[in-house]
């Protein structure tokens, strides 16, 4: 039977892929966006399974607002890359050696 | 039902009316000529009016809420709101030369500013999770595309990338802890949290995960060690005028979910959050004081002061009290004037062609006008924390706040970090008063400009002088909205 913790647990593990995707990754910067995309869907799957356990809706109802927020966040995500590969000619992340920092 | 409604719209007209002007002046950018970008600017400033006249109007002295205990509006929410729009109108008349001169004067820039200052409100008003997450996304999204105003500078592309991913990140981190307050309480609105943590306490565990995940995203947002490596970046890569907007007003609307995500909602696990916020105050006082002294880039050293004065925040808003959240709120809101001011001279020594952002920038300055010597001089004090100014009281009224609370250790710490931090604010004034300019050329500065700019610089020292009436509107703002 799967119980509330396994879902937790599959949350929690798509959670830490996805922190250890952003800070590991060093190749192109569109694998920093599906990293963050990964990271809301790991908690959305977290507010719904805590949404069907407690029998209350609310939950269900962030999901939507954070699935919307997400597409607007990776649309200025993806903005941003097309300036910065419009400058650089490059979307590496070792080419982000600007700022010293 | 009908007359619920309408008493819920009146309790967010503020919000209403910022949100159809913003869409106003996005919609009157498109059919005036680039030359008529003066009326963008009325607009702008005529918003901001507008939305101080609706909120003192009906000033709250009781807890109002509205949209089924979603919306707040208290003494807190209102305060923090009229000094909002102050701060963005003040944003507003000091880059407008700055903007013109890098063809940054658009009217997207007007309309993002003002999209923020509504995300900021509904974050200050904000009494479910629900809504404090979609303010935090309104003001982020609005954030992250005014630093990347700047199209053609690699720079400034740069920050806002790094911006951009650590930004999601660290929503991605507070909504990780909320889902966990969640399922440990049921219920996303605080008041329902805070009394159901205070009638049965639930499974720990899983409230003190969600407790750290929160507790890190609030300190990603504020910029306060171990979560500050984008405050620098970002300040030096993006145009000054929007480093100004980034460091100054949102830290009002942080401070607020702050205070109503742990103050109000998380009320009983005070003991867990205490001992987080000391770590991050006690870093952030630290590393921000001495890292800064090895800047020679003025925009990162106003960065890394920036994290030392969230230490500060910290520091009254771990003491748990409404001594110390009072003192917090005077001090985020003095530090808000005081880097407008400073960030304000950065943008008036700056031109066409030439932007002002080394140490070296500012050698000579008294001998080539002694008048606005004296304008950095006043800033730098307040900054340091040298009385007279509004920079000692709310130090000392934090710190005062934090002795109360039993951290005598921290306080002398703090003290002495305080006095580190003295040295990279006098070597600015060093560099004005006794070195030789390395730039001759004359500063003409717009009339308006001069005297707000002024007006700002002379408020921290008025305020400074007879500091009583402000620390009292704080207090109460405090004593009415948080019990």
């Amino acid at each position: 039977m799967i119980g509330l913790s396994h879902y937790l647990i599959l949350a929690a593990i798509l959670f830490t892929i996805s922190v250890v995707g952003i800070f590991l990754n060093r190749k192109n910067i569109i694998i920093l966006l599906m990293s963050i995309e990964l990271m809301l869907l790991a908690v959305n799957i977290n507010f719904i399974a805590f949404s069907h356990y407690l029998n209350d809706i609310a939950g269900q109802i962030f999901v939507f607002f954070i699935l919307t927020v997400a597409a607007a966040e990776s649309a200025i995500g993806l903005a941003i890359i097309v300036l910065i590969f419009r400058n650089t000619r490059s979307i590496n992340v070792d080419d982000l050696n600007r700022l010293n920092g | 039902m009908n007359q619920l409604i309408q008493s819920d719209l009146f309790l967010i007209l503020p919000e209403i009316f910022v949100l159809s002007m913003a869409m106003v002046v996005l919609m009157t950018d498109l059919f005036i000529k680039p030359s008529q970008r003066w009326i963008i600017f009325a607009l702008s400033q005529l918003t901001l009016l507008g939305g101080a006249y609706l909120t003192g109007q009906n000033f709250s002295h009781e807890t109002q809420f509205a949209f089924s205990n979603m919306f707040v509006r208290d003494g807190l929410a209102d305060f923090l709101k009229m000094m909002s729009y102050v701060g963005t109108s003040l944003i507003f008349f000091y880059s407008r030369s700055y903007m013109k001169d890098r063809n940054l004067y658009r009217g997207e820039y007007f309309a993002l500013v003002l999209f923020a200052l509504l995300g900021m409100m509904i974050m200050i008003s904000s009494h479910n999770m629900l809504l404090v997450y979609m303010g935090l996304e309104l003001l982020s999204l609005c954030l992250y595309s005014l630093t990347a105003l700047d199209r053609d500078n690699q720079k400034a592309t740069e920050s806002a990338i790094k911006y951009f991913v650590l930004g999601a990140l660290a929503s991605g981190l507070l909504l990780y802890g909320m889902s966990m307050i969640y399922g440990a309480t049921s219920s996303l609105d605080l008041n329902v949290i805070s009394t159901s943590l205070l009638n049965h306490p639930t499974d720990h565990a899983i409230l003190i995960l969600g407790l750290v995940f929160v507790v890190a995203g609030l300190a990603f947002k504020l910029g306060a060690v171990p979560f500050q490596m984008w405050v620098p970046d970002v300040y030096e890569g993006s145009p000054s005028s929007i480093a100004m907007l980034i460091s100054s007003v949102p830290k009002l609307a942080a401070f607020a979910i702050t205070v109503r995500i742990l103050a109000e909602g998380l009320q009983s696990m005070m003991v867990d959050w205490k001992q987080m916020m000391l770590i991050m105050a006690v870093l952030s006082i630290g590393i921000g004081n001495i890292t800064a002294i090895a800047q020679t880039n003025i925009k990162r050293m106003y960065a890394y002061s920036t994290i030392s004065h969230i230490g500060f925040i910290l520091f009254g808003l771990m003491s748990g009290t409404l001594n110390g959240y009072a003192s917090s709120l005077f001090y985020v809101v003095s530090y808000m004037f005081m880097t407008l001011v400073s960030f304000g001279i950065l943008m008036m020594m700056s031109r066409k062609n030439f932007e002002c952002e080394t140490l070296e920038d500012f050698k000579g300055l008294n001998k080539r006008n002694p008048w606005y010597a004296f304008l950095m001089l006043i800033t730098m004090l307040s900054m340091a924390g040298i009385p007279p100014t509004v920079g000692f009281y709310a130090k000392f009224m934090v710190l005062q706040a934090a002795f109360d609370a039993g951290f005598a250790m921290f306080v002398v710490y703090a003290v002495m970090m305080a006095l580190v931090g003295m040295f990279y604010y006098m070597r600015i004034v060093k560099l004005m008063y006794f070195d030789e300019p390395k730039l001759k050329s004359k500063l003409d500065v717009s009339m308006d400009m001069q005297w707000i700019l002024w007006a700002n610089a002379l408020a921290l020292l008025f305020v400074g002088l007879v500091p009583h009436r402000f620390m009292d509107a704080t207090a109460q703002a405090v004593a009415l909205s948080l019990h």
